[in-house]
Formats: C-alpha cells, sequence, structure tokens
C-alpha cells in the first residue's frame, strides 16, 4: 500500500489543470491488469479521472520524460516525483536538460514499488488480480485461488535498499518528507568484490550472456540522454545492434556504466526494465562505490549544480594502479 | 631465436607532449624495449576514452598501456587528472568484471624520461607476457 | 498417439539425443525458463513459456553468412554455414509453433532464404500443449488452439503422463525412435485435457481480444489515426518487444571487420530503433510514433495484406509481460480498434 492515495493525487492533479497552473499531467495510466501500468500524458480532466493510477506498481521514474516533453508544451506539465525520481530531476537539471520552468514538480512519498516478477514467483504465472491495498497483498490466481504475500517479501530490489525517502526537488509536495535513508545497498558489490577473479568472471560471463542488447536499459535511463548513443549510430564504428561475441557484451555494458559514472542516481531502472534480469545496477552501484571511496562520498543529484566526480579532480587522487588496494579483491 | 614464444601484443597510448617524445628519447639513447609494443599517440592522455581500451583489446591486444604527463605537467594544464579519475573507474570496473588487473597499467612518463619509458615497457611487456594470452577480453572473430 | 510416463522423461529425452541435438526450455538461474540443449541431468521446466522465443532455431540473433579474406588481389570467399546437422526443439507451445508459420512467409517464399531454409530443414518440432495459460496469453484471437499445437509432433502433459502424436512424416520417423520408451494408447486422456484447456482458454482475461476491425486493406483507415500519438507517448524506443517476438523478423546484413578479414553477418533489427533502415537515403521512419505504428501496423494490417489475411502476432503475450512502459499490442488493438474511423 502506499500512504497517498490515488485520490490525493488526482484532486492535485484535476485542481492545477482546471485553474490553469499546468497544461497538461505526467501520470501513470492503468493497464489490462493490474501492475501493467503506462507512462502517459493527461491534458484533461476526464482522461484522469478514467486512466490515472496511483499503486504499487507506479514504479517508472518520469523525469527523462521531460526532456521531450518541456519541448512540446507552451505552458506548464505537471510531473509526479517519488523521493528517488527527484534526484534524477535534480540530475537532468545540472545537465542543463530541461527548462524547469515549464514544469510544475509535485513530490509524493513512496512506500516502495512492488516487483511484479517476485509477486509471479511466488504466487504463480497466472495472476488474474492483485489488491495492493494493505501490506499483506491479495492475490487472486487463475488456478490456485487466492494468495497472500507480504508486501516486504516481493518489494523491488531498489525499493528494499531505498537510499531516501527525502525529495531533493519539487514545486510542491503532497504528504510527509522523508529523511535519506541508512542503507546497505553496496553489500551485494561487497560480496562480488570479494570473491576472485575468476568467481567475478564467470559471474558476470554468466549474467551478461542472457543480454539481448533491447537496449531498453540505456533507453529508460534517465542519465542516459545523448541525442544520439554511439551504440546506436552507424558513423560511430562500435554500432553493434546485436551480441555476436561476448566481448560486444562487456563492451557495451562497462560502457554503459561508464557513461552515466558520476551522473548516475542509482535510481534502479535499468534492472527494472531488463527482459533478461540481468543485474545492471551492479555495475553502477560499483562506480558509485568506487567513487565514494576513492573521491568522496557523492550522491548524483542530491543537489543542482554539484560538479560530478569525473568531470572533477585533485592534485592528490589516487593512482589507477592504487585503485586495488582500496577497491576489490585479487585473485 | 625461438618462435614457439609466447609474444604478447602491447598497446601503448602515448601522449603527445610527454610520453611519445620519451619514447623517442629512448630510441635515441638505444634503450631497448621490446617490439611487441605498440604505440598510437595522442594528443593528450584523456583524449583516450574508455571504449579505446576495450577496442585495443577486442582487435587482439593482450595488454594496454596509457603514457602521459605527470599529473601537474599536462600540457592542457589539466587533462591528464582527468585521465587519472578516469582510468581508476575503469581499472577497477574490468577487475570487478574478472578482467586480470595487470593487463592494464598507466603511467607518467616526460619527455625527459627515456629510460623510465624503456624499463617501464620491459616491465609491462613481462607482466603481460606472464599472464599469458587475453582472454577474458577477447573477440573471437578477431582470430579467426 | 503413444505415452510416456513423466518419470521416464529422461529415457525419452535421451533416446531423442541419440540423433541429434535435442533442446527444451530449462529454468536459469534468474528464475526465467530459457532453450537449452539437453544433456544428462537436464530438467525440463514446468514454467509455461520461454522469455525469448524458439525463432533463434531457425533465425538467429546474429548468424554468420560468409567470410572474405584478401591475400594479394584475390578475395577469397569461404562459406560458414553450420545448419547441417538434425535437431529436435521440445517442448515449443502453440503460439510459438504459429509463429513458424508466419517466418516461413517471409524466408521461404521466393526468393527464398537458404540459411533458413536448411535450419527448417533439420529442425524437428515436438509441440506441448497448454494446460494453465497465463492471463497475458490471448493466442486464441489469432485462432490458436493452444489445446493442439501444430508440428512435427504434438504433446500433451498430464499428471503423471507425457502423450505424443505425430502430425508429419518427420515427426512419423522421430516417433518411431521412440517406441522402444513409449507405449500405444488412447486419446481419451488428451480429450479430456483439451476440453479443460479450451474452457480455460474462453475465460481468460484476454479472451475477448478481436481481429475484427484489422487485417489487409486496412492502412488508410488507421494510417493517420489520432490515437498512434497517445499510444507511442512513452515509447522508450528500445527492442525488447521485437526481440522477445516469436514473429518479428527484421534483420540487418553488416560486415564485421576483424582486422585480417571481413565476416558479412546478419544480426536482428528492431523497427523501434531509431537507426532501423538508415540507408544511403538517410532514415525513412523519424519520429517514434512512425516506428511504433509501423511495428503495429505490420503485425495488424500489412502482413495480413499479403499473406492471405494471417496476422503476423500469435498472442503469446511475452511484449505484454516484457515491455518497460507495459504498452503492447493488445492496448493498441483495442485502442485503435475501439473507436471509430473512417
Amino acid at each position: 500500500m502506499q500512504t497517498i492515495t490515488r485520490e490525493q493525487l488526482l484532486d492535485k492533479a484535476v485542481s492545477l489543470l482546471s485553474d490553469g497552473t499546468v497544461q497538461a499531467v505526467l501520470g501513470w495510466q492503468k493497464g489490462e491488469f493490474d501492475y501493467d501500468i503506462t507512462p502517459a500524458v493527461f491534458e484533461t480532466e476526464d482522461a484522469l479521472k478514467k486512466n490515472f493510477v496511483w499503486n504499487d506498481f507506479c514504479g517508472a521514474n518520469f523525469s527523462k520524460y521531460l526532456i521531450e516533453r518541456t519541448k512540446k508544451i507552451e505552458g506548464k506539465i505537471l510531473v509526479f516525483l517519488k523521493p528517488c525520481d527527484t534526484y534524477s530531476f535534480n540530475q537532468l537539471l545540472t545537465e542543463h536538460r530541461f527548462d524547469r520552468d515549464k514544469v510544475y514538480a509535485v513530490g509524493i512519498p513512496c512506500d516502495g514499488m512492488i516487483d511484479i516478477a517476485l509477486v509471479k514467483a511466488a504466487c504463480g504465472d497466472a495472476i488474474s488480480s492483485i489488491d495492493t491495498s494493505a501490506d499483506t497483498i491479495q492475490v487472486e490466481t487463475l488456478y490456485d485461488g487466492a494468495k497472500t504475500v507480504d508486501k516486504a517479501s516481493v518489494l523491488a530490489e531498489r525499493c528494499v535498499v531505498c537510499k531516501s525517502k527525502k525529495h531533493v526537488a519539487y514545486d510542491e509536495l503532497l504528504g510527509e518528507d522523508g529523511e535519506v535513508l541508512d542503507n546497505n545497498r553496496f553489500d551485494e558489490v561487497a560480496r562480488l568484490e570479494a570473491m576472485s577473479a575468476d568467481e567475478r568472471f564467470a559471474f558476470w560471463q554468466n549474467e551478461l550472456s542472457r543480454c539481448i542488447r533491447c537496449n531498453a536499459c540505456r533507453d529508460v535511463c534517465p542519465a542516459c540522454t545523448c541525442e544520439k548513443c554511439v551504440f546506436g549510430n552507424p558513423e560511430s564504428g562500435v554500432e553493434n545492434k546485436a551480441v555476436s561475441d561476448s566481448f560486444e557484451e562487456k563492451m557495451f555494458h562497462i560502457i554503459r556504466a561508464f557513461h552515466v559514472a558520476g551522473r548516475c542516481t542509482d535510481c534502479g531502472e535499468c534492472s527494472r526494465v531488463c527482459p533478461q534480469n540481468i543485474p545492471l545496477h551492479l555495475l553502477n552501484r560499483k562506480f558509485i562505490k568506487d567513487i565514494n571511496a576513492f573521491y568522496g562520498d557523492y550522491q548524483a543529484g542530491a543537489e543542482v549544480g554539484s560538479r560530478a566526480p569525473l568531470v572533477d579532480y585533485t592534485t592528490e587522487d589516487l593512482e589507477p594502479g592504487e585503485v586495488f588496494d582500496r577497491g576489490g579483491q585479487d585473485a | 631465436m625461438q618462435m614457439s614464444e609466447y609474444k604478447p601484443l602491447i598497446v601503448a597510448f602515448c601522449c603527445n607532449w610527454c610520453s611519445y617524445a620519451g619514447a623517442d628519447l629512448a630510441g635515441n639513447n638505444r634503450l631497448a624495449y621490446p617490439a611487441d609494443v605498440k604505440i598510437i599517440r595522442v594528443p593528450c592522455s584523456c583524449r583516450v576514452n574508455p571504449m579505446f581500451i576495450l577496442r585495443a583489446f577486442q582487435r587482439g591486444a593482450d595488454g594496454v598501456i596509457l603514457c602521459g604527463c605527470h599529473p601537474g605537467d599536462c600540457h592542457y594544464t589539466s587533462g591528464n587528472y582527468f585521465t587519472r579519475r578516469r582510468m581508476a573507474l575503469l581499472f577497477s570496473m574490468l577487475d570487478f568484471l574478472g578482467i586480470e588487473r595487470e593487463r592494464t597499467r598507466v603511467e607518467w612518463v616526460s619527455a625527459a624520461e627515456g629510460a623510465k619509458f624503456a624499463a617501464t615497457m620491459n616491465d609491462f611487456v613481462a607482466t603481460v607476457a606472464a599472464l599469458g594470452e587475453n582472454k577474458r577480453l577477447e573477440d573471437l572473430r578477431c582470430k579467426r | 498417439m503413444r505415452k510416456c510416463l513423466l518419470t521416464s522423461i529422461d529415457a525419452v529425452l535421451a533416446q531423442l539425443a541419440k540423433a541429434g541435438d535435442v533442446y527444451l526450455p530449462v529454468d536459469g538461474d534468474d528464475g526465467a525458463a530459457s532453450f537449452k540443449k539437453w544433456e544428462e541431468g537436464t530438467k525440463w521446466s514446468e514454467k509455461l513459456n520461454t522469455v525469448r522465443s524458439p525463432k533463434d532455431f531457425f533465425f538467429p540473433q546474429t548468424e554468420n553468412l560468409m567470410e572474405f579474406k584478401r591475400e594479394g588481389k584475390n578475395i577469397e570467399i569461404i562459406d560458414v554455414r553450420d545448419e547441417k546437422a538434425d535437431f529436435v526443439v521440445f517442448g515449443v507451445r502453440a503460439c510459438d509453433v504459429k509463429s513458424f508459420d508466419v517466418l516461413d512467409r517471409v524466408f521461404l517464399t521466393d526468393p527464398v532464404d537458404s540459411y533458413y531454409a536448411e535450419r527448417r530443414e533439420h529442425g524437428v518440432i515436438m509441440s506441448l500443449a497448454c494446460t494453465r495459460p497465463a492471463e497475458t496469453c490471448f493466442c486464441g484471437t489469432f485462432d490458436i488452439d493452444a489445446a493442439d499445437p501444430q508440428g512435427d509432433v504434438t504433446m500433451w502433459k498430464t499428471e503423471t503422463e507425457l502423450f505424443f502424436r505425430a502430425n508429419t512424416e518427420k515427426g512419423e520417423a522421430l516417433l518411431a525412435k521412440l517406441d522402444g520408451v513409449t507405449e500405444a494408447c488412447d486419446e481419451a486422456a488428451v480429450n479430456a485435457q483439451q476440453e479443460k484447456t479450451r474452457d480455460i482458454m474462453k475465460k481468460l482475461p484476454l479472451a475477448g481480444v478481436s481481429t475484427e476491425k484489422f487485417g489487409g486493406g486496412k492502412t488508410d483507415t488507421y494510417f493517420n489515426a489520432p490515437e498512434w500519438s497517445e499510444l507511442s507517448e512513452s515509447c522508450l524506443g528500445c527492442g525488447t518487444c521485437t526481440f522477445v517476438c516469436p514473429t518479428c523478423q527484421c534483420y540487418d546484413i553488416r560486415d564485421f571487420d576483424t582486422g585480417n578479414g571481413v565476416i558479412r553477418f546478419r544480426c536482428w533489427d528492431s523497427c523501434m530503433y531509431s537507426d532501423f533502415t538508415k540507408m544511403a537515403h538517410g532514415n525513412n521512419r523519424l519520429s517514434q510514433l512512425e516506428r511504433f505504428r509501423q511495428r503495429f501496423m505490420h503485425k495488424l494490417v500489412y502482413y495480413p495484406e499479403n499473406n492471405d489475411g494471417l496476422f503476423s502476432c500469435v498472442g503469446c503475450g511475452r511484449c505484454l509481460a516484457k515491455c518497460p512502459i507495459s504498452m503492447n499490442i493488445v492496448k493498441v488493438m483495442k485502442k485503435i480498434g475501439g473507436s471509430d474511423h473512417e
């Protein structure tokens, strides 16, 4: 369940739309089932009332949509931002990717989003309805009757290790603001670092071999905002549309993570959308963990205008040959 | 000369202002280093994008070394400071993926350090030779 | 019709593997199933279906077509075909079997794609009837009977037994090899299961999705429909839907410079990508709306127009499950088909 209700969000959207503060609303649209929710732009009160939805499956981060949306709109667009989304929002502002004056940002609290894959793993593949109005989730299945599952056990990984319930950007806040949280999001990275090089190689070889190069991780990433990606540009010389060799998987995923290193807010969208369940966020978190260890704690998007670690330096930085002593483990 | 002896292929990215001149000086002074090192001259060490390093491995390099001016001596004032951060993160990531950490190196070599250049290359070639062929970042298509 | 006990499935698979590679759905450590080559001890997945469709067996994501090597002034062209050995694809669902029909009409009509044709020639399909379709399933929309899939051999799995029926000569020959590990039987158990499944199919949440408003000749009706803008609004332009789709068949042919020669390969391409069909003249679809529209118009209008009304969607539900923004063909059909168009 979510502390803030759909009705509260709907009232806010409708009132801002009808008093002319905003011309459109970027929100979640209900789908065929309870969990397949699509980001959508609502322009009328009717559309909002009919299709706007807010529940435990509204994981999509809207920040990136603002880049295109703000170019198309004359007035302002309302966007609902969960705490983690506000970090991406700030990061994009830092990079001057959209016009802040065209956005009316409403911060909304978030109690964690559910990973439908975990629900299906717990309750079976055939689900007819999911009621998330309480912390014990009621699942109606097609074949095994009604089932219940604890929300905590089906929470998306990124929400289990939520880094912050605090909104770092908004024009208006609905509900209570939270705090930056102590979290153990680097535990899995540390577990891998503690392995031998052979084990790490085997781990990533196995994970990355499933990659189908759909580019969903790149396309959903609020930090990946190049107009033309090197990997999608026939002129770049490194374009690869499909994986012909395991080298290409590594190349793509290393470079994808590197290109957002220092700018990645760890929103976790890359892993959410991966159709092959590759834990891509671990690559990003490795960079974040290293940056914190080498250059001091840095949270991308925590404030607008901060200098990202890779476009900054000190004369005392450690040497590339020293990173292993402080970071990873040897074989 | 033994033909069967394993010869690693090394790519060395050298900055135009310091390390490339250092390589020149090594040559002028007749300081020997293995011919397995293929030098690619770049305007500044920070011209080297992580993709260059990976592409070198893809195309058959067994080790990649990046040489630039000493920190503080960059021809463009700060280029090599950026290099230092980028490569620190990249090397750490390669290590995270289980790629042998000895296959990559950054060394600062000035135009006056011909001897250091030769010594660095000798050491790097020996280190990579001991590791053997690059298998973990290879592209099998390039080995056909 | 023949049958065996599920407990002796290993013997059946071992017998099949004697004649060539056998591929079957296997659970991976990420909890999802994918087709893997059978080896002693491989366990057949209980999952409804694999994330990737079995189209890879005939139309792999990447395949090398030929190699060029240059020596002096001569260019040597090397044939690198590897589609020579017989193989069995075991446990293919009805929707995916139908997808081969869709692909055949593209690759086996003149000019025949010999790479695809040879793989089809060497592959034997053993399909598996569904008993517990998911909420995302809508194969019935395309007149596919999940209880009676096509393929060279059709299989039905009950609590304890596995039933086999050969549908083609290839299938007969294959089943003959299994004589030692199967026994003859009647169709009573299968018929009972089929009835039950067909009943379930009618009650699935997407059972009402209809193709009635679509088909050949509808290009002008829908091409400029205002709904495309809203539907494609949040499309990320990734290739997930096309790459998990069993019927998407677009590809690109490219040359890879190995440093000592050239490998000409073909790989899947996606109409959702901004560089799709970027040829010498430039790009013919500049906006995501156009790309998005292309994908669905192709499946629902252009393909049937050229293929006797056959739709190039089989209702497997993969895109419903995998699209990052949960936009999919069902939503498109309901939206576009649900409003009036001239």
